[in-house]
């Protein structure tokens, strides 16, 4: 018998070392600075660490700037994560000599924690916290690393620490100009909009594509779903299908789930808007426009904030005025005239103060 | 509430709890050999998770929604096998080795999600069959006879669950060697033979479950399952180890899913008690199981491993 326990203790022990393996805890990560791309991927968090061939060969003796991203799904989610490695790319194509290391599908928060502290050991210059719900864990960190900048999103609080950036977007704004389009284009007048939990970012999104709409028709008859998870594919699809039912010919959705729904809306040709990222991929016959998020704007704030010496203490948001959202058109859809002008005089009413959102 | 109550509401509402049920049913029928047989495997959402990329991939490479499936049923044997042989021939404490599957499975299919995908695509769907006549039938017809293929075959593999557990020899051997190994033993049936047969059943069914759900969605993404296979285990239980005992759960878990989801949509719960009432369908399942498991009796050899004259 005891032969038998130490038989299975061996296999166990051999299946959390093949886990491990996979896994990477990026305290251990290598950075390959002079390499195109390691990848390492596993069934907790997957860390990537990108260097930059070219600025390091030819400006060897520069010291690059390091940037690292804490995120809670994957860096290709065509959502949430997928906005920021996007944004810190540009940002590493405009400077030049930027490091960047990617921990991805921290969906547990210790994991994230564990990550942002590991980062911070690592000197990384800026290391971006891209979850409200890690607002916690870098609360108890910041303090520690005094040298190192923190930025936290999506939220409005540095919890008065010097060496803490927040950014959000005011992502009412774009759900605002989607929603009157979306009422110019509904024929049955009911919307439906599919989202995660009622808090923060997709909060705002649904609020405010919600005001659109009812602003544009004030007969739409707008459906709001929040299905309570921001994973569950399943439930997002049949929430669409409970739309469909209830005679919605448009919708929308917020979050990394809502890919069920698109496919869905795909089956029945119900038009879609999305956000957070271009999400025409997922059906290119029925994606009106999808705000797209462009973190990049207040990440060029904070990285002269700290390349001057300011290592936190400030709040940044990105909205239309200032460039940090765009609407970006689907091209194969043959979107009326009259309301792509809608939607122009939209983006213009909310820039110019004409137009409030209500959130 | 009114709206609630119309035709075709409740209609839409039914057909959603029965494809949101699907799943659920494959991965606790499967799950309900192995335990019957006295195997309790925690691993079912790992091969669910990994079923399902299998299938979703071949699906997006090949677009013939019948390879995804076939590739759906190899993963699941395969890691049903590889269940087997940890928690038959090596004897693990099942509690534990199941969760080394899950995390295996959950981890693995991510990673060749990302590896060989990336950004999420969509593919081809099952196909929704169509019957003459019935398929045109009011209410009857959306209700019973528009589903896909997959809808079908789940509930046709009740039946046939039903007639291999308690109608053949295997069966009955399934259930002599859950109930009392030592006396099967001594009968001359081979305990870890029937134990490798259902646990590798179990996996396959679990594949069929994730390779099902992909391809009814078109999509895969990260953690797809969302837990649905730990959902089907504590089934199981609330079936009472019965096939229509687990379907039966399995369409109640979907229908209070699908209710809620519609319920909200007309706005009857409102957005602030939406949290609250997508913990309805766990918190009906739980006190369903309270009542069932203090009435049945679990197999009494179910999680212990079995070895000659020990």
């Amino acid at each position: 018998m005891k032969k038998n326990r130490l038989t299975w203790l061996i296999v166990v022990l051999a299946l959390v070392l093949v886990a491990a393996a996979c896994s990477d805890d990026s305290g251990t990560t290598t950075t390959a600075g002079d390499s195109d791309t390691t990848t390492t991927a596993g069934d907790t968090p997957t860390t990537t660490t990108a260097g930059d061939a070219e600025t390091t060969t030819t400006a060897a003796s520069a010291e690059p700037f390091k940037i690292a991203i804490v995120a809670p799904s994957a860096q290709n989610d065509l959502a949430f994560t997928q906005s920021i490695v996007d944004a810190v790319n540009v940002i590493k194509d405009e400077m030049g000599n930027v490091e960047v290391q990617i921990t991805d599908n921290t969906f547990i928060v210790e994991d994230a924690a564990s990550a942002i502290r590991a980062y911070a050991v690592d000197g990384v210059d800026l290391v971006i916290a891209h979850g409200s719900q890690y607002g916690g864990s870098l609360q108890e960190i910041a303090p520690d690393f005094p040298d190192t900048a923190f930025a936290w999103g999506t939220a409005a609080d540095t919890f008065g620490l010097s060496n803490v950036f927040a950014y959000e977007a005011a992502s009412d704004e774009g759900g605002y100009v989607m929603g009157a389009m979306a009422a110019a284009l509904s024929e049955s007048n009911t919307i439906g909009i599919v989202g995660p939990v009622e808090v923060g970012d997709a909060k705002l999104y649904v609020d405010g594509f919600k005001a659109g709409a009812e602003a544009q028709n004030p007969d739409a008859n707008v459906l709001v779903n929040y299905t309570g998870s921001f994973s569950d594919v399943a439930l997002a699809s049949e929430a669409a299908q409970a739309f469909a039912a209830n005679g919605a010919d448009v919708m929308t959705g917020t979050a990394q789930m809502v890919v069920g729904a698109v496919t869905v809306a795909s089956d029945v040709n119900i038009i879609w808007f999305g956000t957070q990222a271009n999400q025409t991929s997922l059906a290119p016959d029925i994606v009106v426009a999808s705000q797209v998020y462009h973190w990049e704007v207040v990440l060029r704030d904070i990285i002269a904030k700290i390349e001057a010496g300011t290592p936190g203490g400030e709040q940044f948001k990105i909205d239309l005025a200032n460039g940090g959202e765009v609407i970006e058109y689907n091209d194969a859809f043959a979107l009326p005239a009259d309301v792509k002008q809608l939607g122009e005089d939209t983006i213009a009413g909310i820039i110019d103060g004409s137009i409030k959102t209500g959130s | 509430m009114s709206d609630f109550f119309t035709t075709a509401i409740l209609v839409a509402t039914a057909a959603s709890g029965v494809r949101l049920a699907v799943p659920l049913l494959f991965a606790s029928l499967g799950e309900t050999f192995g335990q019957r047989s006295g195997v309790l495997n925690l691993g079912v959402d790992g091969i669910m998770l990994l079923g399902a990329f299998g299938g979703y991939y071949a699906v997006l490479q090949t677009g013939s929604v019948w390879l995804g499936l076939l590739i759906g049923i190899v993963v699941g044997m395969l890691l049903g096998l590889v269940s087997a042989l940890i928690s038959v021939t090596l004897r693990a404490e099942q509690g534990i080795s199941g969760i080394g599957i899950y995390l295996f499975g959950l981890g693995m299919s991510d990673l060749l999600f990302q590896k060989l995908v990336g950004t999420p695509l969509p593919i081809t769907k099952f196909p929704k069959l169509n019957f003459p006549v019935l398929s045109d039938i009011p209410v009857i017809g959306e209700l019973l006879f528009q589903h896909s293929v997959v809808v079908y075959l789940a509930f046709l593999a009740v039946p046939v669950s039903m007639y291999i557990i308690n109608k053949t020899t295997f069966g009955m051997n399934i259930r002599a060697v859950g109930e009392n190994p030592e006396a099967a033993d001594s009968l001359g049936v081979s305990v870890n033979r029937i134990r490798y047969a259902t646990v590798i059943i179990g996996g396959t069914l679990a594949g069929v479950a994730g390779a099902a759900l992909a391809i009814d969605l078109g999509i895969f993404q990260q953690n797809l399952t969302n837990a649905q296979g730990f959902i089907a285990i504590a089934l199981v239980y609330f079936g009472a180890w019965r096939p229509v005992g687990v379907m039966l759960g399995s369409l109640l878990y979907g229908f209070v899913n699908a209710i809620v989801l519609q319920l909200k949509t007309l706005a009857i719960i409102p957005p602030d008690l939406s949290d609250f009432a997508a913990m309805a369908p766990a918190i009906i399942t739980i006190l369903a199981l309270v009542v069932v498991a203090r009435r049945f009796k679990a197999p009494a050899a179910l999680t212990k491993p079995y070895s000659r004259g020990e």
